[in-house]
Formats: C-alpha cells, sequence, structure tokens
C-alpha cells in the first residue's frame, strides 16, 4: 500500500505540471498588452512598463514560466496586485473557510444520503423508499439560492434559531491558529466560540449539502439494490447473520465504490467554491476570493486560486482511488 | 431401526408475482427427508428445485416471491424442537439458517462476498450463533477448510474469494455450510458448474461428511448419476410438482412415470455402442401456463384424451413409491400399465454400479 501510494503521488507529478502551464498561460491569453488591460485605458505608459517589470512580463516564456515553476515549488504563488501582499498568506484564511464548509456540508451529506439510500434499497417501495426519493429527486432539482435564501428567512430571520452570515460573531473575534474555526476554538478550549462557529456552519452547510446528500442517496440506492439482489448477500442470510450486518456490513460494503465515487466529485465541486452559497450566507471562501479577483483583473491571485482548487480536486481523485483499493482487494496496486 | 424426519415438507405452494401474473414455480409439493439420509430432488432446468429449496431456508426473495400454502417442517428430535419454516418469523428463522439447516447455492463463482477473507466468511456465521471468540472461529475455518481438502489451509483463510478457483470455491462453501455440523444440508447442484474431475472429489467428500457426521442431505441435481451415487431416496420433480418418489433402486431400475423413463432413458450410456443420445422432445413448460391436465402432456409418448382433462394425482404404488400418472390410477385410465414398467430397464442398470 505504502508503494502504491507513493506511486501515484509520483504520476501527479505530470498531471501537475499540466495544470501549472495552464495557469501559468492564463495571463497570456489577454488579448493585447496584459498590463494595459489589467490597469485600465488610463494608465500611463510608466505605470504599463512598472506593472510588466513587477511580472516579469518582457522576459522570455521560458524564464517567466521557469521563475513561476521555481516560486510554486517554494510554496510561493505570487503577490496580489491589489493589496501587494503574497497570495499564498492571502488564500489561506478563504482556503480553510472554503474546506470548513466543505467538510460540514459533505458530513450532513454522507450521513443523511448513505442512510436514506441503504433504507430505501432495503425497504424498496415502501413509504419511506418513495419519500426519500421523492425528497431527493426535489433536492438535486432544487436551485440552491433559492434554498438558502428560504433557510435564511425561516430560521434566521423568523426563528431566529440559526445566524445567517459569516463565520463567526464578528463582535467576539476569534483568534485564529490553523484558520479552521472548529478546530481553533477547540484548541483554545474555547466552548463559547466553537459553538458560536459551529452554529454558523449549519445553514451555509445544509444549503451545500442539499445536493450532494441527494445525489448520494440516489446512488446509494440503486447501487444497494443491485447488491442486495446478489449471490453473495444470499450466502450471508443462509448464515443467519443479523439483518443490519448483511445490509451494512455486507451489503453496504459491496455497494460503497459508486458511491465513493459520486462523494469525490461532490466533494471537489464544493472545493471549488460555491460562489453563489458563499454570496448569501456571507461566506468568506476562496470561491469569493478568486470571484473579487475577477472582478480587479488581479490576474495572479486568479492564477493561484485556480490553480490551488484544480490542485485539491486532484488530491481528492487520488484519496478516493486509494479508498477503492482499501475496500475493494480485487483492485490490484 | 426407526428413522424419523427431520424435514417434511407438506402441500408447499411457493408463487412469483410477476408483470405476467402469478407464477405457480412450486405447486403442491410434499416430501420428507429421514435423519442422516440422503434424499435426491431431480428434474430439469426450471422445474421448481432451487424455489423449493430456497423456500425450506426462508430465502425465496419476497418480492416477487412468497410461500403462499403449506407447510415446513424442521424437527431436531433429540432436542425436542420443531419449527415450521413457512410461518416462522425472520428473527427466529436467522437462528436456525446457518445452525441446523445449511444450504450450499448453485453459483460457486458469485456465492462468496467478494470483499471479505475466507476465514471471517467461514467463521461469521460460527460466531454469531455459538459465541464463539474470533480466535476460536479462525482456527475452526482452518479446520474446515482442512476437512473439505483444500490444500494449505491456514493461507486460505487469509485469501479473498477472487484467489481461488470455482472448485476451491465450492469446497469453501461446502465448509461454510457444514462449520455448524447441521442437521440438514441443502445442495443445490453443487457440482454443475464445475468441471467433472471436481465434480467427483466434492460428491466424494460430501458423501464422507453425510457418513461421519450423520448429515441429513437434500441433495438437487438434474444428474441421475449424481442420484444413483449418493440418494437413499428420490422425488422427480416437473414443472413445480412431484412427479413421482421412491427409493433410489426403484426410481433408477423400475421408474413408472413416463417423464422419469425418459430422463432415464437420456442418460449417455457408458457402453459405447454408438446410439444417438435421447432426450426428451420439447421444453419444460413455463409454470403456471398449463392450466388443466398433465403438465407432461405435450411431451409424453404415452399421452392419451384423460391426460388433457384432469389434473393426475400422486398415486401410490409398492411401499413408498409414487406416481402422477393417469396410467397408474387404481380406478382406471387405460389398463396398459403392465407392459410400460418394463422399458428402460436395460439402460438404467448400468447406472446401479452397486
Ligand atoms: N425471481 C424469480 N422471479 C420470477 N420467477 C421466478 C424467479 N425465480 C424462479 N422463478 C420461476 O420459478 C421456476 C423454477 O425455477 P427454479 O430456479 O426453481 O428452477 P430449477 O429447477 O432450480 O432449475 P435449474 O436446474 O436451472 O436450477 C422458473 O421457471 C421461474 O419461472
Ligand atoms: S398422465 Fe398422461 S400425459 Fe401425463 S405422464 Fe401420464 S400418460 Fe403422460
Ligand atoms: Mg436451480
Amino acid at each position: 500500500m505504502g508503494a502504491y501510494i507513493l506511486r501515484r503521488l509520483f504520476m501527479l507529478i505530470p498531471v501537475l505540471i499540466g495544470m501549472s502551464l495552464i495557469t501559468f498561460s492564463i495571463i497570456h491569453l489577454i488579448p493585447g498588452n496584459p498590463a494595459q488591460t489589467i490597469l485600465g485605458e488610463q494608465a500611463t505608459p510608466q505605470a504599463i512598463e512598472q506593472l510588466e517589470e513587477q511580472l516579469g512580463l518582457n522576459e522570455p516564456y521560458l524564464v517567466q514560466y521557469g521563475k513561476y515553476m521555481a516560486g510554486l515549488v517554494q510554496g510561493d504563488l505570487g503577490t496580489s496586485l491589489r493589496t501587494n501582499s503574497p497570495v499564498t498568506e492571502e488564500i489561506w484564511p478563504f482556503l480553510a473557510a472554503t474546506i470548513e464548509l466543505t467538510i460540514f456540508a459533505m458530513i450532513f451529506a454522507i450521513i443523511v444520503g448513505v442512510n436514506a439510500g441503504i433504507i430505501s434499497a432495503w425497504k424498496q417501495n415502501s413509504i419511506f423508499d418513495y419519500s426519500a426519493m421523492i425528497i431527493a429527486l426535489i433536492g438535486v432539482s432544487m436551485p440552491i439560492f433559492w434554498l438558502g435564501l428560504m433557510q435564511q428567512w425561516i430560521f434566521a430571520q423568523e426563528l431566529g434559531w440559526l445566524p445567517a452570515f459569516g463565520r463567526n460573531n464578528p463582535r467576539d473575534p476569534i483568534e485564529t491558529i490553523t484558520h479552521f474555526y472548529l478546530l481553533d476554538t477547540l484548541l483554545q478550549g474555547n466552548m463559547d466560540q466553537f459553538w458560536t462557529a459551529l452554529r454558523h456552519l449549519i445553514l451555509p452547510g445544509i444549503a451545500l449539502g442539499t445536493i450532494p446528500m441527494a445525489i448520494i442517496a440516489r446512488m446509494t440506492r440503486s447501487s444497494m439494490l443491485e447488491v442486495l439482489r446478489s449471490d453473495y448477500i444470499r450466502t450471508v442470510e443462509a448464515k443467519g447473520i443479523a439483518q443490519m450486518s448483511v445490509v451494512y456490513r455486507h451489503g453496504f460494503k459491496n455497494a460503497v465504490i459508486p458511491v465513493l465515487t459520486v462523494v469525490g466529485l461532490q466533494t471537489g465541486t464544493l472545493l471549488g467554491g460555491a460562489i453563489l452559497t458563499e454570496t448569501i450566507f456571507s461566506w468568506p471562501g476562496v470561491g469569493r476570493y478568486v470571484f473579487d479577483a475577477i472582478g480587479n483583473r488581479d490576474y495572479p491571485v486568479i492564477q493561484s486560486g485556480i490553480l490551488v482548487i484544480a490542485f485539491m480536486f486532484v488530491m481528492i481523485n487520488l484519496i478516493v482511488d486509494l479508498l477503492y483499493s482499501y475496500v475493494d482487494p480485487r483492485i490490484k496496486y | 431401526m426407526e428413522k424419523k424426519p427431520v424435514l417434511e415438507v407438506n402441500h408447499l405452494r411457493t408463487h412469483f408475482f410477476t408483470d405476467d401474473g402469478e407464477i405457480p414455480a412450486v405447486d403442491d409439493v410434499s416430501f420428507y427427508i429421514n435423519e442422516g439420509e440422503v434424499l435426491g430432488v431431480v428434474g430439469e432446468s426450471g422445474c421448481g428445485k432451487s424455489v423449493t429449496s430456497l423456500s425450506i431456508m426462508g430465502l425465496v426473495p419476497n418480492p416477487p416471491g412468497k410461500i403462499v400454502g403449506g407447510d415446513i417442517l424442521f424437527r431436531r428430535e433429540e432436542a425436542g424442537e420443531e419449527w415450521n419454516i413457512a410461518e416462522l418469523p425472520g428473527k427466529e428463522l436467522r437462528k436456525i439458517r446457518g445452525n441446523q439447516l445449511s444450504m450450499i447455492f448453485q453459483e460457486p463463482m458469485t456465492s462468496l462476498d467478494p470483499l471479505y477473507k475466507i476465514g471471517f466468511q467461514i467463521s461469521e456465521g460460527l460466531r454469531r450463533h455459538f459465541k464463539i471468540s474470533k480466535k476460536e472461529g479462525r482456527r475452526k475455518a482452518v479446520e474446515m477448510l482442512e476437512l473439505v481438502g483444500i490444500p494449505r489451509p491456514s493461507e486460505v483463510v487469509d485469501e479473498y474469494p477472487h484467489q481461488l478457483s470455482g472448485g476451491m470455491r465450492q469446497r469453501v462453501m461446502i465448509a461454510m455450510a457444514m462449520a455448524s455440523d447441521p442437521e440438514l444440508l441443502i445442495a443445490d447442484e453443487p457440482t454443475t458448474a464445475l468441471d467433472v474431475t471436481i465434480q467427483a472429489q466434492i460428491l466424494e467428500l460430501m458423501k464422507r461428511l453425510n457418513k461421519e457426521k450423520g448429515t441429513a442431505i437434500m441433495m438437487i441435481t438434474h444428474d441421475l448419476g449424481v442420484v444413483a451415487e449418493m440418494c437413499d431416496r428420490v422425488v422427480v420433480m416437473y414443472a413445480g410438482k412431484v412427479v413421482e418418489q421412491g427409493d433410489v433402486r426403484t426410481i433408477l431400475k423400475n421408474p413408472k412415470h413416463p417423464y422419469t423413463q425418459g430422463l432415464i432413458r437420456s442418460l449417455p450410456k457408458l457402453t459405447g455402442r454408438d446410439e444417438r443420445l435421447y432426450s426428451i422432445p420439447g421444453n419444460v413448460p413455463k409454470p403456471g401456463s398449463i392450466k388443466r391436465g398433465c403438465r407432461f402432456a405435450a411431451r409424453c409418448p404415452e399421452v392419451f384424451d384423460r391426460c388433457v382433462k384432469e389434473d393426475p394425482e400422486l398415486y401410490s404404488l409398492e411401499g413408498e413409491h409414487a406416481c402422477r400418472c393417469f396410467l397408474y390410477d387404481p380406478q382406471g385410465g387405460e389398463d396398459h400399465d403392465e407392459n410400460r414398467t418394463t422399458a428402460p430397464r436395460h439402460e438404467s442398470e448400468e447406472i446401479l454400479s452397486d
């Protein structure tokens, strides 16, 4: 297994190089003079020249790319044009916010989706099955901004149960260590702030987790239906094993691979930054960070944002692949 | 010595409710199996053998299948226990399945869970029924693998099903089914999916387990050679019904039902006279497609007018021998049954080697 992981990591190198080439090219794909475009029509020639200098645009492509790669390898994502601070430092709080929200949303989606799918398949054509699948169908076709707004209206505005905006109470700022608020507050033993941060996660987490939950439920159900009909499940039944073990230990484990695939894809999608959800809930995530950078034509930030998101996507794929071979002994390393 | 039945099936009906209507896959079937006995259940593909055995295990896929009538009485005489499996709630059923009652399935390649090690799969049932430790379970698994003749058992316990051949997997299935030392073992064509040399070994193994442990076996097969080799008594099924039953010598040497006679005639002969292999013309009718009359009428060389008008009963002949055919109706039918009984005799002699 260890050797397999190493080999898989090694195989990532060409993928990462490809990704860096694409993000590198972004700035050169700007029509006309990039510096001119970034600064706008009214820019003085001196300003344009200075920016070209700063971005290294007047050097040969190969040299530019070499420098870019050298920076990336050292974890240097460049400097924001707007704030003049290193993107690596600047992006992290946004990234942490997105990752925290994604993990929360996916935990919700997996727990609800997987169990609903399993029970639906186990009790096929029951009232539970029908209602769960109708809810799942509504879930996949639900416009998320609408769901988010409804949640805010009901649970924040009308009932006042949960906060509707942001990551924490702005009057009681959290001292950050990792920028994962749940982790930071726990590390500091500040339970009040922990609960506040957790409560802030609930509405955006559910809004964000709804589509993945519905997709996971449907996938789990169809995969389980096939597995529960198979000969080896009948063998397990013939051994007199308890129903729960039959369904979860043998049934779900055999049905899990397609479910893992959709979990991976959905996690990747959420990590890419759900701009709409982040906007509705004023969530300071990476989606909005990059979106704002586009508005500001802050190319180094755009490049890095895309690179980081793509990198996480690739890593999630790797993790899913490793999980496949962990679950199924027939999948060769 | 008086033998007591471990299993008594009375008027069992198992139907499937499909889009094409209700299919009576098992239609009023009755038979019994004595302690330590091997009962053969024979018949062509689709005649309801597997559905009968799944009914006994309480494993009929529901939906679409359901036991709609009859009793399945399973007893342990010395413990004074008796269950009616047809009416037993699932929870109770799980206590006897894989414990006093085991089954080997027709499909060795797909009947083991691909994600668990052999040892785990063998000991899983034991650990549930007998509350033994993990370590004890593993020890028992190795012991069972050895018993069924698997080479290097202490390595195979830690292997996965895909690492084993079909014959090995079927041995594992047998080891699994025998591990709990069941009263009754149902073997649904345990060798059809395997090649000939492996077949012989597996049958030998089952015979040995029957003799050594006294396990009663319900041996489902469409191979009369296997019947001759293994069984004490035989039930012949056709289109969801028992058409003939009796002890193995009577059935093979003196079959009465035209269907049984056809089955025996279609056995390949070992003497090598090059005769064309006989096969019963036509196909098994879909269960439920024949509403009235004898199910075999369309293929029967002896068919006469009464056959398509009424349903024949199972008429008793001497001893336990019984046959569902109007030719043997003591109240009439046609009175030329004397000369029917001998037709296939010279051919069946060869398979009864004892
Ligand atoms: N899941 C099912 N749904 C609908 N009908 C079924 C189902 N399983 C079995 N049947 C019906 O029951 C009949 C008997 O099937 P069964 O599997 O018992 O035959 P068999 O005697 O075991 O044949 P084989 O020798 O091929 O194993 C079939 O012809 C089919 O019509
Ligand atoms: S009842 Fe008639 S059709 Fe049926 S087996 Fe006997 S002779 Fe043939
Ligand atoms: Mg069968």
